[in-house]
């Protein structure tokens, strides 16, 4: 919300330039690998966020549906509730940190107990 | 990926706006809308406006109802009756259709009565069972309800996920805004007319903050609405992908499963010692709808549910008896687990059906500050972004296609909508009254309207297709007033003296709107553009501001 224009870190400023034609363009598309990481860096958070969010918050829905206390009914509408209150600050996480690595990393760490979780139920239910 | 942290999240706050901003600003207009969707449903059938419908006793009307209901649909699996109320005089009669041999017609409908694939529905007449004066054909405010999760000309599934994906994204903005927002108390006493994006940025902020806790409450019940189908995760695996068994746990009042019709006729028992007992334990008046199953045959079922109304949780109880022999079967209570009670609520809350008059205005109010919320921030984006263009423009270059293409769909998605709204309702009254599926004709005319003002906005989004819109948008929904005037006999001088709330308070709403966006209109008229330079840019190559 603040009105100073922000410097983003690894790509140029980004200032309209008017070219030959009258026509103009922001000036920070593609000049050098710095502007190219920053674009893929951008990307490769946007994809953590949508679909590593989503997959975190799926499986802590899923693991409250199998392990909170009450009535099967409950676990897996708490599960539910709590779920996009994950996804919201998967969200959060994936754009605040320092670099895209870190963004995937903070969203598979905890996705990995999650899922041994998720994994440890289906085996003891198909064991005989 | 900023500098900082507050930098990020103003990053992400203005990316997860912008991009969904459009249609988010849709949804909440018509969200708004159907806080008063009865009423509007009302507003749209003038037929009714004169039944003077009195309150009768609910032994009586449900007796009606059912009469009506053996004469009309003998061979329905289902029936449901809706018992009128004050924002609602009609009682409603609704019935699956018969099962009918595959390929053979359905049968004609009657007067009055409205179908919608295999489900057909009545307004009847509390006193006679007859359907009430055959109204226009018209979805009403129905038609809002649905486009606010819906949408239209899509199935419902595919509407429903991008309407989750929006929602989300919509989640992130208010929080990300929060964070960002460093003075959020301070400026909510800050406005800054005539400065340009300071204005903007203070009447976004003001409406933001002023209705925060509505906002952050409406867009996470939103998605707690659909939830079972966004995160069906959980239940999947714990009931191994038994959908109707996990149904039935969460929502005992849906009843029990529906035995199989025997083939054994039955009469079915009469209503009055049921709604007896539902009296008794609930109080009079306290029924808001009665389910019959299989009626008529040996093992028909009777529900009936208890009115939501002073109780924020949309779940109902309910009782259900034998539909032969009237012993009361079961009794669902309201008394269920803390997270399966905090769903109800929260969904309750998001339809705001619990509200009384004043409350629902509130939350008409803050749906409308979310409106203004969600169109100052697109607005925003665009001034900000032609800021970036003010040395290019004075140099006779042209602004960037982002911000032509967001100064496009700003006049499409919010001065278009305006107009279309109030065009679906000048439809009601204007099309023909017995032309052939009118109710489908208001909703492609709305459409219609709404293509035309936004191809034009895209075409030519300048300050001065602005002004041009929003005065239409004006006139539209300030003249409907007058439009009811002249259509019906219900005007202002006869809805107020007659207590007619629902029709008086329509017209004199769509009036405050109409006021509201002819000031905008006049405004924008008024003010110079906020940088002179541009002026001076040939008059070929000059992008006259939008805003």
């Amino acid at each position: 919300m603040s009105s100073t224009p922000v410097h983003i870190e690894g790509a140029p400023a980004s200032v309209p330039v008017a070219d030959a034609d009258g026509y103009s363009r922001h000036d920070w598309l593609p000049r050098g690998s710095a502007a190219l990481m920053y674009r893929l860096g951008v990307a490769s958070r946007t994809l953590a966020a949508i679909v590593g969010g989503y997959a975190l918050s799926a499986l802590v829905a899923t693991v409250s549906a199998i392990y909170f206390p009450g009535t099967r009914a409950e676990a897996a509408i708490f599960g539910m509730l709590a779920s996009f209150v994950i996804y919201t600050m998967a969200v959060l996480w994936v754009f605040a940190v320092r670099s895209a690595w870190r963004a995937w990393l903070g969203l598979l760490l905890p996705a990995i107990p999650l899922a041994i979780a998720v994994l440890f139920h289906l085996y003891l239910r198909s064991a005989p | 990926m900023k500098e900082g942290f507050r930098q990020s999240m103003n990053w992400v706050h203005t990316w997860s706006g912008l991009l969904v901003g459009w249609v988010l600003f849709m949804v909440f207009a018509a969200g708004t809308a159907s806080y008063f969707k009865d009423e509007i449903s009302f507003w749209m059938k003038p037929e009714l406006h004169q039944a003077g419908v009195s309150l009768l006793p609910e032994v009586e009307v449900a007796n009606n109802a059912i009469a009506a209901l053996q004469q009309r649909a003998p061979a329905s699996p289902r029936w449901f009756i809706t018992l009128p109320t004050e924002r609602e005089p009609g009682v409603r009669a609704s019935w699956s259709g018969a099962p009918v041999a595959k390929g053979a017609a359905e049968p004609p409908l009657e007067p009055g009565v409205t179908r919608r694939g295999r489900f057909y529905s009545a307004a009847l007449d509390p006193a006679t069972g007859k359907p009430l004066a055959a109204t226009r054909e018209t979805r009403g405010g129905e038609f809002f309800y649905r486009l606010h999760f819906d949408l239209h000309y899509m199935p419902a599934v595919w509407a429903r996920w991008i309407i989750g994906f929006c929602a989300m994204f919509m989640l992130v903005a208010i929080i990300t805004g929060i964070v960002t927002h460093r003075r959020i108390f301070a400026d909510f006493f800050t406005f800054r007319p005539k400065k340009g994006q300071r204005s903007w940025l203070d009447a976004h902020n003001a409406t933001a903050v002023l209705a925060l806790p509505y906002h952050l409450m409406i867009t996470y019940t939103g998605l707690v609405t659909l939830m079972l189908m966004y995160m069906p995760w959980g239940p999947q695996v714990t009931y191994q992908g038994d959908q109707q068994a996990f149904t039935a746990e969460v929502f005992p009042a849906s009843g029990p499963r529906d035995p199989k019709p025997s083939g054994i006729a039955t009469p079915l028992t009469p209503m009055a010692p049921l709604i007896a007992q539902a009296q008794q334990r609930w109080g009079e008046g306290s029924i808001t709808r009665i389910t019959v199953n299989n009626p008529g045959d040996a093992v028909a079922t009777i529900t009936l549910s208890r009115r939501g109304g002073h109780d924020m949780s949309s779940a109902q109880p309910a009782m259900i008896f034998n539909g032969t022999s009237g012993k009361l079967l079961s009794e669902v209570d309201e008394d269920r687990g803390a997270a399966i009670t905090t769903r109800s609520v929260l969904y309750g809350l998001h339809l705001g059906r619990f509200a009384d008059p004043l409350l629902r205005g509130l939350f008409f109010v803050s749906g409308l500050a979310g409106c203004v919320m969600v169109a100052t921030g697109l607005l925003l984006w665009a001034v900000k972004e032609r800021n970036k263009y003010t040395k290019v423009v004075a140099k006779g270059g042209r602004v960037g296609w982002g911000s032509r293409l967001v100064d496009g769909l700003n006049v499409g998605a919010i001065a278009g909508l305006m107009i279309a709204m109030p065009a679906f309702f000048w439809a009601n009254r204007l099309l023909p009254v017995g032309m052939a599926a009118r109710g489908q004709a208001e909703i492609d005319l709305f459409f219609g309207v709404w293509a035309v003002a936004a191809i034009a906005g895209l075409a030519w989004p300048t300050r001065r297709m602005w002004i041009v819109q929003l005065g239409i948008a004006a006139f539209l929904f300030g003249a409907i007033p007058l439009l009811n005037a002249a259509t019906t006999a219900t005007h202002l001088g006869a809805s107020i003296p007659a207590g007619m709330w629902a029709v008086a308070g329509f017209d004199l709403t769509c009036l405050g709107l109409g006021a509201a966006l002819l000031l905008c209109a006049v405004w924008l008229g008024r003010r110079k553009p906020a940088n002179r330079t541009q002026r001076a840019a040939p008059a070929h190559l000059s992008q006259e501001p939008a805003l």
